[in-house]
């Protein structure tokens, strides 16, 4: 199908949002200025500013002077952008690629490719979208061909028809001037210099002449405005596959309702996912309330799955979450994430469970949709020897680890977050002591294992080696103490506690 | 007579059957591996499909427990099965378990804010029949939780253990089994210096249609060994300090 597309351009953006915002001021000149480089320049300015003038990149002191009693406000980056996202969401009425011309940032671009019939035909279309634009207030310009270039240039410059039918749009192009391909300065005032004042003058020139003249971005341009490169719009709202619009005559407010909602939405999704062997990951349910405001909650999975029973229990435990207020007339589920489902071989044996079981994994997914994912956790050994580092957490299920763990030292099965000090007597130094208080309960040695000197990673941190002694009191608990250090300094706490052994 | 008294074992086997125990003649691959002491449990049999509660009130007995119940996780998890390990305070160091066999990165640790999520997690991995047991530091568990968690248990054959601080509430709960492990001092063999195998008094105080009672064990490297008998059964009621013979 031949494609379509509508350059949508915005006259006097700013200054059209500002009337609508204050009606007030359709009799008085007004700018938007805002400071650069030391003075302050003319960002936007309206119509009978404009009859006066005034030109935008002019100084606001020298537009005082031309034009008395004009008013100046204060423009904020990034302004236009925000406004035309919000034009933009509003047009998807009209097509479902929106997306914002980013070379003027003053107009839209739609791929309205298979639209215009639903409106009763291109003329009808145009027609429909200025006057709508025209009630709300804004003064658009509008043009449609083959390509967004030549949609662009016609909408800007064009003086003839905004309706360039299919096939005719390089025609159009020929008499308009090189504005129209969306240049840089630059090149546009080396074209002028050149006495090149329309496209026709240099259209059917050698691509090689053109490239060594006005450099690879000019062919470009020129390429996209006349359709032999494509030129990629990138939507305001990219569409998501895997969605389900549930409408509710009567709005629904109580849990069962919304249970009913859910579990009718999952049903179409997880068929159609079943179908193309799909699963979910993320899943989002919006519920747009009679008050005008949506609520959201989503969920995920650790692992792709289009099994109905086990999302919805996944949305159950968020239902508390949703406040329905007044009720809710529309539920949209959206599946934003998905992936292929591997569907498990079946075990021909005893199924062997592990850690990537099932019902494992449908557990985990329930878990983390309680109390979040960040909970969850394995550890798999590092090779490092400092107690504290010697292991590495991890979130995944499948992460091997890269070594064994090492069972030829003896570790405590309760280890201490933080070293506790302990007051040590020990008979000569370098031996085990010969009893230790910790907190404030004096413990006899009676036997004792090490030292094991472990070394700080002197690369990454600094300060004293650890030699660790596996000692047992008279009662029979077993420690894990460790003096910090050599023998003999003047610190007084250098014996630690760190953990109880089994 | 003889006939009656037959109907009345077999009734009892039922029964017990039906509250989830096995009986021995079911296997000898049941076996936990801890030997004599195992003739204490209903049929002579290691409850699986239990809630097992460790009483634990000072730091040097948690980490006894530790050592523990990771000695058991070594038997249970010998299959290949993953465990999990639910706490809001967890002080286990799980590099130590490897000298216990265990494989420390088939334990999926669970550290969460609340008491009261460490329960509805509780409940919810006892159900899950993928894994094999759940580890649970919980500070109090009242009547009607541990019903519903032995409830859990009963339908999945998880085993479940409970690691309770809070030694005073010890009546209020519907375990399978109370247990009490305390360190005891090592003993070398003759003559060789330095701290020995992890001895402990292990006490079982309270076993569902089995006999309570108390033994020291030893983990002897890779499995229990029990170190000697006890012929004074002398037992830490539930009741108080209340002494049964």
């Amino acid at each position: 199908m031949q494609k379509r597309f509508i350059s949508i351009w915005f006259q006097h953006l700013l200054a059209d949002w500002q009337l609508i915002r204050r009606p007030e001021l359709a009799e008085i000149p007004f700018v938007y200025a805002t400071p650069s480089h030391g003075q302050i320049l003319i960002t936007a300015a309206n119509r009978l500013a404009i009859s006066f003038g005034i030109e935008i990149g002019m100084r606001a002191a020298d537009a005082k002077a031309i034009c008395p009693g004009l008013e100046v406000l204060d423009d904020k980056p990034g302004r236009p952008k925000n406004l035309l996202k919000g034009l933009g969401e509003w047009c998807v009425r009209y097509s479902p690629t929106v997306s914002i011309d980013e070379f003027g940032l003053d107009g839209l671009l739609l791929d309205v490719s298979g639209c215009a019939h639903l409106w009763g035909g291109e003329r009808e279309y145009l027609k429909e979208i200025v006057r709508r634009f025209k009630s709300k207030g804004y003064n658009v310009r509008l043009a449609i061909a083959d390509t967004p270039g030549a949609a662009w240039a016609v909408s800007r410059f064009g003086k003839v028809t905004p309706l360039i039918p299919s096939g005719e749009h390089v025609d159009a192009l020929l008499s308009l001037s090189p504005e129209a391909l969306r240049l840089e300065e630059t090149v546009l005032a080396k074209l002028r210099k050149l006495g090149f004042y329309q496209i026709k003058s240099f259209i059917g020139m050698p691509r090689s002449v053109l490239r060594r003249r006005f450099g690879e971005n000019f062919l470009l341009r020129l390429a996209q405005a006349i359709g032999t490169e494509t030129e990629v719009l990138v939507p305001l709202k990219i569409p998501v596959v895997f969605s389900e619009r549930l409408a509710c005559l009567e709005p629904i407010k109580t849990k069962t309702g919304i249970e009913i909602a859910i579990q009718k939405m999952l049903e179409n999704l997880c068929k159609r996912m079943q179908l193309e062997g799909m699963g979910l990951r993320t899943g989002i349910l919006t519920g747009h309330r009679i008050d005008g405001k949506t609520i959201q909650v989503s969920i995920g999975t650790s692992s792709a799955s289009h099994s109905i029973t086990h999302l919805f229990k996944l949305f159950q435990l968020k239902i508390d979450q949703i406040r329905p207020t007044l009720g809710i007339e529309l539920f949209v589920l959206d599946a934003p994430n998905v992936e292929d489902v591997r569907i498990p071989q079946g075990e021909m044996w005893c199924p062997r469970p592990g850690l990537n079981d099932n019902t494992v994994i449908r557990f985990l997914d329930r878990v983390a949709g309680k109390v979040g994912a960040q909970a969850i956790h394995r550890f798999i050994p590092a090779s490092r020897y400092w107690p504290e580092c010697s292991l590495e957490k991890t979130a995944s299920l499948t992460e091997k680890a890269s070594a064994p763990w090492r069972t030829d030292k003896p570790r405590p099965t309760e280890l201490l977050k933080f070293p506790a000090p302990i007051e040590v007597m020990a008979l000569i130094p370098d031996h085990p002591p010969k009893f230790f208080i910790y907190k404030g309960v004096r413990h006899l040695v009676s036997k004792a294992d090490g030292p094991e000197r472990i070394e700080r990673e002197w690369w990454l941190d600094h300060g004293e080696h650890r030699d660790y002694y596996q000692v047992e009191d008279e009662d029979g608990s077993r420690y894990w103490l460790f003096r910090s250090g050599h023998y003999g300094g003047e610190q007084r706490h250098k014996w630690f506690m760190h953990g109880f052994f089994a | 007579m003889d006939t009656k008294k037959d109907i009345l074992y077999k009734l009892k086997q039922d029964i017990l059957l039906w509250q989830g125990f096995k009986h021995q003649s079911s296997g000898q691959a049941d076996c936990i591996g801890l030997g004599e002491m195992e003739n204490l449990f209903p049929g002579g049999v290691f409850p699986k499909r239990a809630i097992h509660e460790f009483i634990n009130i000072q730091p040097e007995h948690l980490a006894a427990s530790y050592g523990f119940i990771a000695g058991l996780l070594s038997l249970l998890m010998e299959n290949g099965a993953a465990c999990v390990w639910v706490s809001t305070s967890r002080h286990l160091f799980p590099a130590s378990l490897s000298l216990f066999n265990v494989e420390a990165e088939r334990i999926i640790f669970m550290d969460v804010q609340r008491e009261k999520d460490v329960l509805w997690i509780t409940e919810e991995a006892l159900k899950c029949e993928g894994l094999v047991a759940v580890v649970s530091e919980l500070n109090d568990v009242s009547l009607v939780e541990s019903r519903r968690l032995q409830l859990a248990v009963e339908t999945s054959g998880v085993t479940g253990f409970i690691l309770r601080k809070d030694g005073n509430k010890k009546a209020s709960t519907v375990a399978t089994a109370r247990w009490k492990v305390s360190p005891l001092p090592s003993v070398n063999e003759e003559g060789l210096p330095g701290v020995g195998f992890p001895r402990w008094q292990v006490e079982l105080l309270k076993i569902r249609n089995g006999n309570p009672g108390s033994f020291i064990l030893e983990w002897a490297g890779e499995k229990f060994k029990e170190a000697k008998k006890i012929n004074n059964h002398e037992i830490w009621s539930d009741l108080g300090g209340r002494q049964i013979g």
